[in-house]
């Protein structure tokens, strides 16, 4: 009961600050701190670890697979740009759907929020009046006498016709809407999307055809890296803002679904399969989705994290993952002149953490937060 | 009686001595509900396992829901009666979850929700709707009841062996190929997919039975057009019936083949495909909820002309709406599948004809509204499930409006704005109708008048408790939450302990129920023939309450 009170109070407060502009920083720290405190609940350290552990066996399995981004050694950290925004890229215990970042989103996100919610809206209120009026005016006691009729020709072809005409005003943004959606422009990047039992993996055709591999982080890791529990990743799927990403969805045992809510993405990814589909992030950040289809018993473990960043950091971090932009092969130096943060204790210091400098205001990065990489043991790399 | 073969008075020979004996004569306990040809008896056989059955599937839902109160794995890991032992590591507690959603889906839709509606009061009343003096098939009938016996105890029984992970099978109502091929060793799901077969059979030989009784055995001057507006419902509902199961039959079979013979009709691998089993399970799974909902639209529209003492408005589009949502019924089902990388043609297209069914929806949601207009209205306990019946299937239509556009959809698509969606018109329109029909009939099905309070009190309490229960629902699926999850990011706490002391709210209304049977069928005063005045004008509540063994030995005369 406490522990439903507090986060329900920093649920409010995380709210209200994503009602705020996001250059309120200072507030989004406070309340991304109250978010952490909430955080952890007396069963999840029993819990979790086999969990984020337990992955390590298919992680690790799976490694042969992405062989190649595992074998180099010249990777041994992944630069983050990014921690989680508050109430962007993510769940913030609302009521409405989670800002978008993409346009098709927000065409999408006002066709709910201007043109479907009035009108069913306005359709409950409707028949709740209608309702609350016939039995206040006939009940027994008011109308003792029922009248017998039973038809009424003009009525009936009204509401009929009316709803009819209702659903061709939804209609119509409707199937723009979806033509829009599959109406890519040009893409200016491929990433392949990989569903296994249970992580995702990412390959980059464009960029020398490496697999990043993505397990989910234990609930202490997600908390020493300021991340929401159950979200974060170890390795984050990164793509350069304002490009066309093309994705090519499918998996290689079950049936998952590869869903990122804030960008309005969301594809099965199928066995035997290639879905396409496609987005184009116009602000720089963090987002988080999870598998989005029932694919066994960790349904709930496979989180996906996408990191929307500037071309520099995207060709910054090609080259960590030894890759090419553009046919030249990346310099893993690049990485280097990156400032590391201070490792917590649990990361063993085994990974030279990466902040990025020029991060967006809105990502309240003001310090050099303790986010660590490489300690879910889980990697090859 | 001498030496010349049967002749039609042969058979009533006895008529002019005893015909106490004939009208009203039971056979012994065993042969009386073991080898039962009456429609009645077969009915209360359903209705009684359909309560058996949603206490098992509403326990699961509790057990769920504790699971959901917070953040984090609190229950899994302990044992439960549903696959007891299974939970030796986490990946079997996990997976025990599986079990718990695929158990929870398969038992209310399969085991409470059609048994109930169909085999229940179907069953019961219409016959006696029609004028009849019983099923067309009355061996057959008692066979579609026997069947669900094996059905249930095979699905039961699949929670005790392995499901691949863990114990039971974790596939989710829907019985998604490669998960349920592939991705479940062990019988349990073998055993998941026999025991829907045999519930599928059992509905065909039932849809059958209804449709050659509704069209065959209605009294003279009973014309379609005169029937009783749940009559019509259970029509439509056998043909949906008869037209889509054989197609989810074909679908779980291959499922079997491809588990245990060596086929790929669902593995791409050896050129099969999984989203062919997708548009199979659709074909029939979209049907299914009306199938589940159209007898309950029946239901409502008798108790609103009842209690309104007027005739329903609008007789005509009543029944031709039902007969529209069941045909349109049968050409959306890929809505279901937005997202598994449909064509954009396909998908304006069902963008459009799922939007269609709001049409005839509408017609009933008025008509229903307009039959209480200038009516002279009182609330019993079955009129006021009625209206939380209209108002709770509104609020469950317009957001399957919203969940219709393929666009709006791949934002939707599994998170918990579906649950919600899908539980508004389940839980509070399929189950109200029940409630509604429940209290409706149970004086003219034992004789025995209800608790007025008690039952007030139950739809009270229960309404408010799912309102909790399913309303946050849709903020959650807002927000982005996925279903079938048994741990969440913390984010998504608030809402789901809502509806978890929701929950607890509406177990609280259920106990009001079980207490009403119980004392009524103890200490409740005699039922009148008809207890509910003359605005209740179908054949029913001509006979006596209970009515007799065999009713309509002359059969009725309807202008």
């Amino acid at each position: 009961m406490k522990h439903l009170k507090t986060i329900l109070v920093a649920g409010m407060m995380a709210m209200t600050i994503a009602a705020l502009p996001a250059s309120a920083s200072p507030g989004a720290h406070a309340a991304a701190a109250a978010a952490g405190a909430t955080t952890p609940t007396p069963g999840d350290a029993a819990i979790n670890p086999p969990a984020a552990g337990a992955a390590a066996a298919p992680a690790g399995a799976a490694a042969p697979a992405g062989g190649e981004a595992a074998a180099k050694p010249a990777a041994p950290a992944t630069p983050q740009f990014f921690k989680p925004t508050p109430g962007i890229g993510q769940p913030d215990g609302g009521i409405h759907i989670q800002p978008q970042v993409t346009a098709i989103g927000q065409d999408a996100r006002w066709m709910h929020d201007v043109v479907l919610m009035p009108i069913i809206t306005v359709i409950c209120l409707f028949v709740l009046a209608l309702l609350l009026w016939v039995v206040a005016r006939f009940r027994r006691g008011a109308n003792p006498v029922p009248s017998r009729t039973s038809h009424n020709t003009v009525i009936e072809v009204i509401w009929t016709l009316v709803p009819v005409l209702i659903l061709v005003v939804i209609a119509v943004p409707s199937i723009k809407l979806l033509a829009a959606q599959y109406a890519p422009p040009k893409a200016d990047l491929t990433v392949k999307v990989i569903g296994h039992q249970w992580y995702w993996s990412y390959q980059y055709p464009d960029n020398g055809d490496f697999e990043i591999v993505s397990n989910i982080l234990k609930d202490d890791q997600d908390k020493a890296r300021g991340e929401p529990r159950m979200l974060g990743v170890d390795e984050r799927m990164v793509v350069p803002v304002g490009a066309v990403v093309k994705l090519i969805v499918t998996s290689d045992d079950v049936i998952h679904s590869f869903a990122v809510p804030a960008f309005w993405t969301k594809m099965d990814a199928v066995p035997g399969r290639l879905n396409e589909t496609w987005f184009k992030v116009d602000r720089p950040g963090l987002y988080y989705g999870q598998c989005s289809e029932l694919c066994g018993a960790r349904h709930a473990y496979m989180p996906i994290a996408v990191e929307v960043v500037s071309q520099e950091q995207f060709a910054q971090w090609v080259a960590a993952k030894g890759g090419t932009i553009g046919g030249a092969t990346g310099s893993t130096d690049a990485t280097a002149a990156q400032p590391a943060s201070t490792p917590t204790a649990d990361t063993a210091g085994a990974a030279s953490n990466e902040m990025a400098t020029p991060a967006p205001a809105e990502n309240a990065t003001g310090t050099a937060a303790p986010t660590a990489q490489g300690a879910t043991g889980n990697q090859g790399n | 009686m001498t030496d010349i073969a049967a002749t039609p008075s042969a058979f009533h020979a006895d008529h002019g001595h005893e015909h106490h004996h004939d009208a009203d004569h039971k056979p012994g306990f065993f042969a009386r509900w073991f080898m039962s040809t009456n429609h009645k008896d077969i009915g209360t056989l359903y209705l009684i396992f359909a309560i058996i059955a949603g206490i098992i599937g509403g326990a699961i839902s509790g057990i769920m829901r504790a699971e959901l109160a917070e953040p984090g794995i609190q229950i899994l890991t302990k044992a439960w009666p549903i696959g007891v032992g299974s939970v030796a590591t986490l990946d079997e507690a996990l997976h025990h979850w599986n079990v718990l959603i695929t158990a929870h889906g398969l038992i209310m839709v399969f085991f409470m929700v059609m048994p109930a509606m169909i085999g229940g009061f179907g069953n019961w009343f219409v016959p006696i709707m029609i004028g009849a003096p019983d099923m067309a098939f009355p061996r057959m009938n008692n066979i579609s009841f026997w069947l669900l016996i094996p059905a249930f105890t095979l699905l039961l029984g699949s929670t005790f062996v392995s499901g691949g992970t863990g114990l039971g099978a974790g596939t989710g109502w829907t019985v998604y190929a490669p998960l349920s091929t592939s991705g479940s060793a062990g019988p349990s799901v073998d055993m998941a997919i026999l025991s829907l077969h045999l519930a599928g059979a059992s509905s065909i030989l039932g849809a059958i039975n209804f449709i050659t009784t509704i069209f065959n055995m209605r009294a003279p001057g009973m014309t379609l057009h005169k029937m009783p507006l749940f009559v019509w419902s259970v029509l439509v509902t056998a043909f949906l019936l008869l037209l889509a199961l054989p197609v989810l039959a074909a679908a779980i079979t291959m499922l079997l083949t491809d588990r245990n013979f060596g086929t790929t009709f669902f593995d791409a691998s050896g050129g099969g495909d999984p989203v062919l089993y997708q548009h199979l399970f659709w074909f029939f799974g979209h049907p299914e909820v009306y199938i589940m909902i159209l007898p309950g639209f029946g239901i409502v529209s008798q108790i609103v002309a009842t209690f309104s003492r007027k005739p329903v408005f609008g007789y005509l589009g009543m029944a031709y709406a039902m007969v529209a949502i069941g045909v349109v019924g049968f050409i959306v089902w890929a809505h279901h599948m937005f997202t598994t990388g449909l064509d954009v043609n396909t998908k304006m297209y069902f963008t459009a004809a799922t939007m269609v069914i709001a049409v005839p929806t509408g017609i009933k949601i008025f008509s229903w509204i307009a039959t209480m207009w200038g009516g002279s209205m009182s609330f019993k306990t079955p009129m006021v499930w009625a209206l939380g019946f209209i108002f709770m299937f509104t609020v469950g239509g317009v957001t399957g409006v919203v969940l219709a556009n393929g666009g709006i959809d791949n934002y939707m698509h599994d998170t918990y704005y579906v649950v919600a969606h899908f539980h508004y018109v389940l839980s509070l329109g399929a189950v109200f109708g029940l409630f509604a029909g429940f209290y409706y009939w149970f004086p003219k099905i034992t004789g025995k008048m209800y608790s007025e309070v008690l039952g007030q009190l139950h739809f009270w309490i229960f309404f408010i408790g799912v309102n909790i229960l399913f309303f946050p629902m849709h903020f959650l699926g807002l927000d982005g939450m996925p279903r079938r999850i048994p741990d969440y990011p913390d984010a998504f706490a608030k809402w789901n302990g809502v509806a978890t002391h929701g929950y607890e709210v509406m177990v609280v209304g259920l106990a009001f129920f079980f207490i009403n049977v119980i004392w009524s069928l103890v200490a409740g005063p005699k039922a009148p023939d008809n207890p509910w005045g003359d605005g209740a004008t179908t054949l029913e509540w001509t006979l006596s309450s209970p009515p007799p063994y065999h009713q309509f030995e002359t059969l009725p005369r309807i202008d």
